[in-house]
């Protein structure tokens, strides 16, 4: 069965950190990613989540999935940025260099190579640290850190909450799949997309007819246990933050930091190496 | 002479009313549980007790609205007057569904719920969880998901879950409904033990009085239809005809010194199944009544109808077999018992018959076809499948599309549907509602709309996933009587269950399942009666059997097939 949160249990200095940090660092991490396209600060974050990677004794093998979707979907995607806005670079740069003799509008062009290898690159700086955090970040601690960037206890504690049910409703929804295929529902893929997703929905409407009662029950058991009482609660898994856990967040915060100062000294988000031709 | 402080709960001439009813639930309450007493309340479903249990725990009339009439005190205090959160101080209430009551990601955070609603310091936490963890045997499991416990452990993380706040009342909603035998032995007799340490009130809500009974209660408290009728010792309450007519089923050797006509007065203290207090003449009566019994043993074995031959299969990812080379035969017009632990492979063996799960290597051939070569839904003409919770089978709004749903996804044409569906409809006596929506039946009903719509396929083999989870002694009695019925009807029935009363009641026969092999496959009196098979299979002896060595009856097997066959001339 896999689950959302795929924790991987494997000592290291990542692991060792906080989750509230994690999450604090993948943000700012991710921001400083989001905001530039300057390709020389890009790379160096690529570079450096890939060794994180090492750091926290995370293999290629144990993100193999995630790892594959984000390369199909990233390679389809530069194909349809191509396919609808070949000339996209050429207007970010303001300059034209063809690499062929042809000049037609499908043209390859430098300047939206350039852009397309920044466009991948935004990717593999992001895509490496949202993977660690979800692979070093116990689900346990998951909540506790929510609520500690500032999220109210009560949402937090329902995101975990799911996460701790997602699997029983899943073995659920197998059963009624196979009680009902063994009535002669056809959800093979013999029958057509149509005919399979009504039939899907078939089995939803009890599963969520019967969810409902059970979050009900749920709800009862929380607030009998005293869940909402006060307006703050501690965490049982919630840890101190240690010299680690302060110098992480600090790095990242001069990221993004960085990230920011780029874009002034570029004038813009777009670092362009075709101004001095 | 009591003080007043020791009295926790306090009902006066309570009454209750659910906003979206027409009638009161509870009505002439009058009931008060003192500081180290322990109290059963019991009674048939729709009785009130469910109520009674939001009331003692606050979520009446704080989650739940309605009209209050009468008093009701929580340690000396009006309850309405208090909240919610300040109740669950006092009273810790340990549900029914223990997977609901499971918040945590572990169950050490499980533990420490409550504390971590109360801004307890971690430091504390962690001290008072582990302590708690020893009390109730889970301190090997702190960092242990839900999924990886067995239903005994969850419900001892859930009373250790409530325990962590030092309440002073510990409140038992059904704690016996979703364990196997000996585990639920297990667990009234650590009830027994966490009040003895503590000296908190216990209220065990329960309608399952034998297992209940295992250990001393003070009071049982009788509830029929929203009114409290009996308020006595275990003991007065045995020797009364209250039970058997509110549809509470007495202990099994309590009927049977009734069948043996002994008399019983509370003197005899009939609530201790030891049975201290029985004297000669009535072990000679008892004696008198067995040997007079014809012997009644069924015929041969019929053809088989089903033979499985060294059937394995393992879930993925998991190293152990789920079914490890299980060998058995499904007689035609039969009623099977399978049974086991939880895990013991009884479901994933149903599953593989019906198609839901490929063997890995193995028989199956059901009256000469190989089942392998049949698709799931090919199969499913030959062996009906009915899951335990009615809901997650129906799918449809009116009664009569629910059973035809089966016939026209196969394309059948509609005057035959018709009449078929109208035929399973009169076997399982719902052709007057069959133009009815599935919403207005009771979870009996919807049951035997699930059967019916498994009918229609003509199976000549239904298996039934825990056929009578949940269900009181009367609603019990409905499904089996129907299901013999069926049976009569030339239908091969297998039932999965953890219910020992219903195999040995009910079944011809009993396979009994343990670590994905076979271990026993016999009568079930026999079964029952066997110490070996029952400490592996995690079963629970009889108390006929102990009735019988009591009495000096040496062939125990024997006393419980009279006790059977009496029973069943007494339902005719």
């Amino acid at each position: 069965m896999t689950n959302l949160f795929n924790y991987i249990e494997r000592p290291s200095p990542i692991h060792r950190l906080t989750g509230a940090t994690k999450l604090v660092c993948m943000l700012l991490w991710s921001f400083a990613a989001m905001v530039t396209y300057d390709t020389r600060f890009l790379a160096l974050l690529s570079i450096a989540g890939a060794a994180l990677f090492l750091v926290g004794n995370i293999r290629t093998k144990d993100v193999s999935f995630m790892l594959g979707f984000t390369i199909v979907f990233l390679f389809f995607n530069n194909i349809l940025i191509y396919v609808f806005s070949p000339m996209h670079g050429t207007g970010i740069y303001g300059s034209c260099t063809y690499l062929t003799s042809w000049h037609g509008r499908y043209a390859p062009t430098v300047e939206q190579l350039f852009y397309q290898l920044n466009y991948i690159l935004k990717y593999s700086a992001t895509i490496p640290v949202i993977l660690l955090f979800v692979c070093t970040t116990n689900p346990s601690e998951f909540a506790a850190s929510l609520n500690r960037i500032g999220i109210s206890y009560r949402i937090s504690y329902s995101v975990s909450l799911a996460l701790r049910y997602i699997p029983d409703v899943q073995q659920q929804y197998y059963e009624i799949s196979k009680a009902s295929q063994a009535r002669g529902v056809e959800m093979s893929k013999k029958a057509s997309l149509l005919k399979r997703l009504k039939a899907a929905s078939n089995i939803l409407i009890p599963l969520i007819l019967s969810s409902m009662g059970r979050i009900e029950t749920i709800a009862n058991a929380m607030e009998l246990r005293g869940f909402g009482k006060h307006k703050k609660r501690t965490w049982y898994m919630a840890r101190k933050f240690r010299i680690s856990d302060y110098a992480s967040m600090a790095v990242s915060l001069l990221l993004f930091i960085t990230a920011l100062v780029l874009n002034h000294i570029n004038n813009g988000r777009f670092y362009n190496p075709f101004l001095n031709h | 002479m009591t003080d007043n402080k020791d009295i926790l709960v306090e009902f006066d001439h309570f009454g209750f009313k659910y906003n979206a009813q027409q009638k009161p639930t509870l009505s002439d309450i009058s009931l008060s549980v003192k500081r180290g007493e322990k109290v059963l309340i019991a009674g048939p479903s729709g009785c009130g007790k469910s109520t009674m249990v939001h009331c003692i725990n606050g979520l009446i009339p704080f989650s739940y609205k309605g009209e209050m009439t009468g008093s009701l005190k929580i340690s000396g205090k009006e309850s309405r007057d208090l909240d919610l959160f300040t109740i669950s101080k006092t009273v810790g209430t340990v549900l029914q569904d223990t997977d609901a009551q499971f918040v945590g990601m572990t169950v050490a955070e499980d533990i420490a719920f409550a504390l971590e609603n109360s801004c307890v310091i971690r430091e504390e936490m962690k001290e008072r969880v582990l302590r708690i963890a020893g009390t109730v045997n889970v301190q090997d499991h702190l960092h242990h998901a839900p999924g990886e416990l067995s239903g005994g452990q969850k419900q001892r993380v859930s009373v250790a879950g409530v325990m962590v706040d030092d309440v002073e009342v510990l409140l038992f909603d059904e704690p016996l409904a979703n364990l196997d035998p000996a585990t639920g032995r297990e667990a009234i007799e650590l009830i027994d033990k966490l009040q003895e340490e503590t000296g908190a009130a216990v209220i065990i809500v329960e309608h399952r009085l034998e297992d209940v009974l295992w250990r001393h209660v003070d009071r049982v408290v009788l509830m029929n239809e929203g009114r409290i009728i009996s308020n006595t010792d275990a003991d007065t309450l045995l020797c009364s005809k209250l039970l058997s007519e509110t549809g509470i089923r007495e202990p099994l050797y309590v009927q049977a010194l009734k069948y043996a006509g002994v008399f019983l007065a509370p003197e005899k203290k009939p609530s201790d199944p030891a049975l201290p207090g029985l004297d000669e003449k009535d072990k000679e009566m008892v004696r008198r009544w067995f040997e007079n019994s014809g012997d009644d043993s069924p015929s041969g074995r019929k053809h088989p109808l089903l033979e499985v031959r060294d059937l394995c299969f393992s879930y993925e990812k998991r190293n152990r077999r789920a079914l490890d080379g299980i060998s058995a035969a499904i007689y035609e017009g039969s009623m099977t018992a399978i049974v086991g632990t939880n895990g013991a492979g009884k479901s994933t063996f149903s599953k593989v018959i019906c198609g839901f799960e490929t063997a890995s290597s193995g028989e199956m051939i059901f009256e000469g076809i190989d089942l392998k070569s049949l698709s799931m839904k090919e199969r499913a003409e030959h062996i009906g499948y009915v899951m335990q919770d009615p809901n997650h089978m129906i799918s449809q709004t009116m009664i009569y599309d629910e059973v035809a749903f089966g016939l026209r996804n196969r394309g059948v044409p509609e005057d035959e549907v018709q009449s078929r569906v109208e035929d399973a409809l009169k076997i399982c006596g719902l052709y007057r509602m069959r133009n009815w929506p599935v919403s207005a039946l009771s979870y009996g009903q919807k049951k035997r709309v699930t059967i019916a719509s498994i009918l229609v396929l003509r199976p000549k083999m239904l298996i039934l996933d825990e056929p009578t989870a949940g269900q009181d002694y009367r609603h019990y009695t409905d499904i089996m009587e129907f299901l013999v019925k069926l049976r009569d009807q030339g239908i091969t029935i297998v039932m999965i269950t953890h219910d020992m009363h219903l195999m040995i009641e009910y079944a011809d026969r009993a396979i009994v399942f343990s670590n994905g092999r076979i271990i026993a496959d016999d009568d079930p009196a026999r079964i029952i009666t066997d110490a070996g098979i029952i400490k592996t299979a995690s079963l629970r002896e009889t108390s006929l059997y102990l009735l019988a060595k009591k009495c000096g009856i040496n062939d125990g097997t024997a006393f419980v097939k009279r006790f059977i066959a009496c029973e069943k001339e007494y339902r005719r």
